[in-house]
């Protein structure tokens, strides 16, 4: 198990380097600058212009430049934004329990439905029960995440009225953030109707992050469901004369979920993802509607900075996955 | 009154291309603390005929029975939950397969004590105690660390060691046996026949030993019973099966055996396979394979009476000589 996770550690340091070029360069690829972009319509001087990009360091050979930017980040300095001024790690740890707030609704959404989903499509196989919810899945597999958000505001909030369209609480609550997750900060504000609000709001963004990671997952489930109920251990339990609910909640489902939980882990790159396009539908003041808004401004260093702490808590999370798995799997474990 | 009474089952599996018939009127019967040995080669319908008395087939295979008595009880009328309390409890089975019969997601322990939890309603303590107890009685060493294994830290002859004590944990009536020793080394073998041998004994039940190995019914079985291609084609207590088989078939396994070959002489093996879905013959199902074959044998074959094993020939041999053959009756004039 320790060499195993150090085997995973391992992987991080070039995984690391990779991500962090890949940002340097991507963003400079763009057309256009950030000095450019802020001086906005007002006309700028060649002089001045090229003072600021000096003051930015932004003039100096791409090669220095990158290097700068890596011996910055090994100290733990990921940078101050172009546009705001702040610093860049700062601005993202504020706005990072918004979007983990919602991925981790989205993420739960979809095992909670999809792995029921899964299983009793396996054991109800070529039944219209199963059929349909296959057809349903590949449905929600291939939904586009702009459009798919868009057709649910119509419907909810335009049509029905029944929720709210952006942002993540009523503007007649306010209170301090604790901990970051407006579900729980509303709780503990003790102000009536805080909770609710923020539910309705949390609703329609969960359901459109949560689609595609559900499909997948309850596909995962049924194929690796079928495939588990075929073995003979699944017939020593039948034969020990256990309810078929235990045959397959316990003994089939166990070793089903072993390939469940890396689809799980999968999913966090997705949802990451797909939080990108939900909270710019949604105004939902998480990362990714920071990220977009820094890739119009051209920010470098909240784009740099920001890809690199995705990328991290991607890493993060798949290494929690692996040790799931150590610990689901006895194979692994010893 | 026998303790297993099966009347004419007959199992067909709906398959891509019909329906197939894998048990073909089989009548069965097993007394209390008897060693029945159900024999023949792969594909003649052994193992599905089992499991179709516990329950344990697939949904495609469709099951017909005039009889499906245990201990006085018609399993026919019987409710799944009925069913579910008389398996594992009073009748349980072991595999051919210990390593893959095992869940490898839960320990020795977990697996052994789930049976007495459901049938006996034990509490963890009682359960402990009883666990050790079985796995000393199926003779493993340091049974008390074995309860904390997985099943991939033990071998296969360990494996059936433990799906034996998980069968007998509840002092079953009957135990059926597929095939048990058949995936494991040739020295562990014996050890797991005496095992089941002496374990029958002790506790005076009855056991069902499906075997395709003649040197295996001849140490072990009390009486036999001959399948082929689904059907059963004659039965006999062991020494008169092994002094005077009446089957052609049975013949020719023994002739088959090791031991009973002219030394210096290649051993004799039946020409040919056991017809399968697509390649069953009209009238007798040995014809193909038969030395004795006869125009008529392809219209059908005869069922003889006890005196002549039950056999399923329309000229059973006695004395290694076929009854009313004409080649034979030529002979004998001459
Ligand atoms: N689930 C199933 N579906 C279709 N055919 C099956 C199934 N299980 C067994 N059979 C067929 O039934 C026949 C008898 O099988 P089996 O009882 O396993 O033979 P044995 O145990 O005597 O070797 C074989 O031809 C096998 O292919
Ligand atoms: S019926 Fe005929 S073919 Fe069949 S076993 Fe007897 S002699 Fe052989
Ligand atoms: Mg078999």
């Amino acid at each position: 198990m320790l060499r195993f996770l150090l085997g995973r550690l391992a992987i991080l340091i070039p995984t690391f380097l990779g991500v962090s070029l890949i940002a340097f360069s991507f963003i400079r690829m763009l057309p256009g600058d950030p000095v450019m972009l802020m001086s906005g319509e007002r006309v700028m001087s060649e002089e001045r212009h090229a003072a600021i990009m000096h003051d930015l360091g932004l003039d100096r050979p791409m090669p220095v430049q990158y290097l700068n930017y890596l011996t910055d980040v090994l100290s733990g300095d990921l940078g101050t934004s172009i546009v705001t001024k702040r610093p860049v790690l700062g601005e993202f740890l504020s706005l990072f329990p918004a979007t983990l707030e919602l991925s981790l609704c989205a993420i739960i959404l979809a095992v909670v439905l999809g792995v029921p989903a899964g299983v009793f499509a396996a054991v109800k196989r070529g039944t219209w029960f199963d059929q349909s919810i296959m057809g349903v899945a590949l449905v929600g597999y291939s939904m586009p995440i702009f459009w798919w958000g868009l057709l649910l505001i119509i419907f909810f909030s335009g049509y029905l009225q029944w929720t709210p369209v952006s942002g993540r609480i009523s503007l007649m609550y306010f209170f301090p953030p604790v901990t970051g997750f407006m579900l729980i900060d509303s709780l503990l504000s003790g102000q009536p109707g805080a909770f609710r609000s923020a539910f309705s709001y949390l609703i329609l963004p969960t359901i459109v992050l949560g689609t595609i990671p559900l499909a997948v997952i309850a596909r995962q489930t049924r194929s690796a469901m079928l495939e588990v109920l075929g073995e003979d251990y699944v017939r020593t339990a039948r034969s020990k004369g256990l309810s078929p609910l235990r045959v397959v909640g316990v003994h089939a489902l166990r070793n089903a979920l072993i390939p469940v939980i890396t689809t799980i882990g999968l999913q966090v790159g997705v949802l990451l993802a797909g939080a990108i396009l939900t909270e710019t539908i949604f105004s939902w003041p998480g990362i990714g509607k920071w990220m977009v808004d820094a890739v119009f401004k051209r920010d470098y260093a909240v784009v740099q900075g920001g890809l690199l702490l995705i990328a991290g808590v991607i890493m993060l999370v798949n290494l929690a996955v692996d040790i799931t798995y150590g610990f689901i799997n006895p194979r692994i474990r010893h | 009154m026998a303790l297993l009474e099966i009347q004419n089952l007959t199992v067909e599996f709906q398959t891509a291309s019909g329906l197939f018939r894998a048990v073909d009127n089989v009548s069965l019967t097993c007394d209390r603390g008897e060693i029945l040995s159900i024999v023949g080669e792969s594909g003649s319908g052994k193992s599905v005929s089992m499991l179709a008395l516990m329950g344990l087939l697939p949904w495609t295979a469709k099951i017909t029975a005039d009889r499906l008595a245990f201990d006085g009880k018609d399993l026919i009328g019987l409710s799944p939950r009925q069913r579910r309390n008389i398996i594992g409890k009073d009748m349980a089975m072991i595999f051919q397969e210990p390593m893959s019969s095992l869940n490898p997601c839960f320990t020795v322990g977990f697996q052994l004590g789930e049976t007495l939890r459901i049938h006996m309603g034990m509490n963890r303590a009682q359960r402990r105690e009883r666990s050790i107890e079985l796995l000393k009685l199926v003779g493993i060493p340091a049974p008390e660390e074995r309860l904390s294994n997985f099943p991939h830290q033990m071998s296969g002859g360990m494996s059936q060691r433990v799906m034996i004590a998980m069968a007998l944990a509840c002092n079953p009536k009957l135990l059926i046996a597929d095939e048990p020793t058949t995936a494991l080394d040739v020295t562990i073998q014996a050890q797991i026949l005496d095992l089941l041998v002496r374990l029958q004994k002790e506790n005076g039940m009855a056991l069902v030993l499906i075997t395709h190995d003649m040197g295996v019914v001849a140490e072990t079985a009390h009486r036999v019973q001959v399948q082929y291609a689904g059907q059963k084609v004659e039965e006999q207590p062991v020494g008169q099966l092994f002094a005077d088989p009446h089957h052609p078939y049975t013949a020719a396994l023994l002739a088959a055996l090791p031991e009973r070959a002219v030394a210096g002489e290649k051993l004799p093996s039946i020409a040919g396979v056991v017809p399968g879905q697509h390649d069953r013959p009209t009238g007798c199902l040995f014809a193909p394979r038969c030395a004795f074959v006869q125009p008529d044998c392809h219209q059908g074959a005869r069922r003889q009476g006890r005196e002549l094993g039950e056999a399923l020939c329309n000229y059973p041999l006695v004395k290694g000589v076929p009854l009313d053959h004409p080649a034979f009756a030529v002979k004998e004039g001459a």
